[in-house]
């Protein structure tokens, strides 16, 4: 299911608005859409997934418009959406197994479907022991888990993950992300990821759109953005991710100094075996201060970072700079 | 100060079948005219309030006509609604005719209760309903009203005990049951252990509902 969104357009009174998005989102791929708080992002998925009408523009899965639909073709159109939230949403008046049941009683299919599906669900989502368990005994983990086996009930084309991790600790984020991918996978759907957190982008998506003060800044393959952040927006996340990884040992970032840097140099690829940074200092006069670095993964490749300082006369500096770029690598300055 | 004869404990007993009757009755009677009214206050509220279908219009009447009643004395209450007793019930006076103006006193205390309860619900699980493409109706009974049920018992609770409080009072225009015992026996006859016995057990039934009412709720919490 290909989503594609034409001149969105919401706006509210106090409420952040979408000021103007358009964005193709491919089927069967996870597209991660991510911003600061504020920047729009609920009011966008709000109105992707047929919540909410836009003030114009469109909303198109496949060839058909859907934003505009009648009322009731709307609620036949939501029965087959899958939806995850940051606070899990889950019916506290029904146990795991009623919550996993629910969008089949409201779609009217047969009991004893309802029944098989139920135990399909929660094998799927490995939980299958606690099928009769009160939502208030399960952990945030679980109960996202039980979340995603309810969004899956109807066989949904599309599943919307709204912060889905956002309330989570780093390793139940992991084991989710794990399990979203996985059913991404087997089931086919085109999966939608709404995020604050870079990680989560860098983890799970196959594309990603930044959302900045309603608008979309910058987008494309996940890959590609790590590689060449071209708005302040999107360095800023991509810092966090650096300084986030402080002390957890599979970012592989290692830093060794609190020190503000002044540069963050990123290498892709195959560059990440050249031995680029000798070349520069032979060919300039200057000096490196690496106050951190290591290698991350992003997706199947390898991204080098190393947080650093430069020093020499300014204008060698601007040159061992511009030759950083020409090779290749991403250099992001520090405002002073 | 003579005896309570067995006579008398015959009345006492009487009167207490009678108050039960009044308050069984009018809580049945005033939750089927106070739920409807307080579910339909719930959605026809501002979107911004939880409500499902704004109908400001609807909801600002529906608002004012609850406020009105709530507002009035109970006991001017009955005495207004005597033709509305006659015309029901055939009478105007006794047990089954005060049942009229209780269901009447209580029904927009109900509809309070369960808007606020319904109000409660977390705006989040009824995205989610909405989310999964759930039509209002299926959003008022299968979420809502189970969703919000162990406040909607308290709510239950709070209202039994306030009917027994109100046909209590009912008794002062000739309505049966124990606060008429109380006043005909206790006050103007001076038996004031008459009066005694009956306020022991209009107490003993307050704190009875008040527990099982309790009960229920907690029962209900420990489930979810």
């Amino acid at each position: 299911m290909q989503i594609t969104l034409k001149n969105l357009v919401r706006k509210y009174e106090n409420v952040h608005a979408v000021e103007n998005v358009s964005l193709s989102i491919p089927s069967n791929q996870i597209f991660g859409i991510i911003g600061l708080s504020g920047a729009g992002k609920s009011t966008l998925v709000r109105l992707v997934s047929l919540l909410e009408k836009p003030d114009s523009g469109e909303v198109w899965y496949d060839d058909v418009r859907v934003d505009n639909l009648p009322e009731k073709e709307i609620i036949q159109r939501r029965r087959r959406i899958g939806m995850i939230f940051q606070n899990f949403n889950l019916f506290s008046s029904r146990t795991a197994g009623q919550n996993i049941a629910y969008p089949m009683e409201i779609c009217k299919y047969p009991k004893d479907e309802i029944e098989a599906r139920v135990k399909e669900l929660l094998e799927v989502v490995g939980l299958s022991d606690r099928k009769d368990a009160p939502i208030s005994t399960l952990s945030g983990g679980q109960k996202q888990r039980i979340a995603i086996a309810r969004a899956l009930a109807c066989k949904p084309d599309i599943l919307f993950c709204d912060e889905a991790t956002s309330a989570l600790d780093p390793k139940t984020t992991q084991s989710i992300l794990a399990l979203i991918k996985d059913i991404q996978r087997k089931m086919n759907l085109t999966v939608v990821m709404i995020t604050h957190q870079m990680e989560v982008v860098r983890d799970s998506c196959d594309y990603v759109a930044v959302l900045s003060d309603g608008v979309v800044v910058e987008e494309g393959p996940v890959k590609e953005l790590f590689e060449h952040p071209k708005t302040n927006v999107t360095k800023e996340f991509m810092s966090h991710l650096t300084s986030n990884a402080h002390n957890v040992s599979e970012e592989g970032v290692v830093m060794w100094s609190d020190l503000p840097a002044r540069f963050t140099l990123r290498f892709m690829d195959n560059k990440v075996e050249t031995p680029v940074i000798s070349d520069v200092i032979r060919k300039y006069d200057v000096t490196f201060n690496i106050i951190g670095a290591g290698i991350q993964k992003v997706g199947d490749i390898k991204v080098g970072t190393m947080v650093c300082d430069i020093s020499g006369d300014s204008e060698t500096v601007a040159k061992a700079v511009s030759s950083l770029k020409k090779r290749g690598i991403t250099v992001e300055e520090a405002q002073a | 100060m003579s005896q309570i004869t067995p006579q008398i404990w015959g009345l006492i007993w009487t009167s207490t079948l009678q108050t039960l009757q009044m308050v069984s009755l009018s809580t049945l009677f005033s939750v089927l005219l106070g739920l409807p009214l307080g579910i339909l206050l719930c959605i026809t509220s501002p979107a911004n309030q939880g409500g499902l279908r704004p109908k400001p219009l609807l909801n600002e009447v529906l608002s004012r006509i609850v406020n009105v009643l709530r507002s009035f004395p109970f006991i001017i209450l009955i005495i207004l609604l005597f033709p509305l007793s006659r015309l029901i019930v055939g009478t105007a006076i006794g047990t089954k005719s005060t049942i009229v103006p209780l269901s009447i006193a209580a029904a927009p205390f109900v509809a309070r209760l369960v808007e606020t309860s319904l109000k409660e619900v977390d705006p989040g699980v009824i995205q989610a309903a909405k989310t999964m493409g759930s039509t209002d109706s299926q959003i008022v009974f299968k979420v809502l009203l189970p969703e919000a049920l162990p406040s909607l018992i308290a709510g239950l609770t709070l209202t039994i005990i306030n009917l027994i409080g109100y046909s209590a009072m009912a008794g002062a225009v000739g309505g049966g049951g124990l606060g008429d015992l109380a006043i005909r026996y206790g006050y103007q006859r001076f038996r004031t252990d008459v009066l005694l016995v009956a306020v022991v057990i209009i107490i003993v039934l307050v704190e009875l509902i008040q527990f099982v009412g309790n009960r229920i709720s907690a029962k209900m919490m420990s489930k979810r």
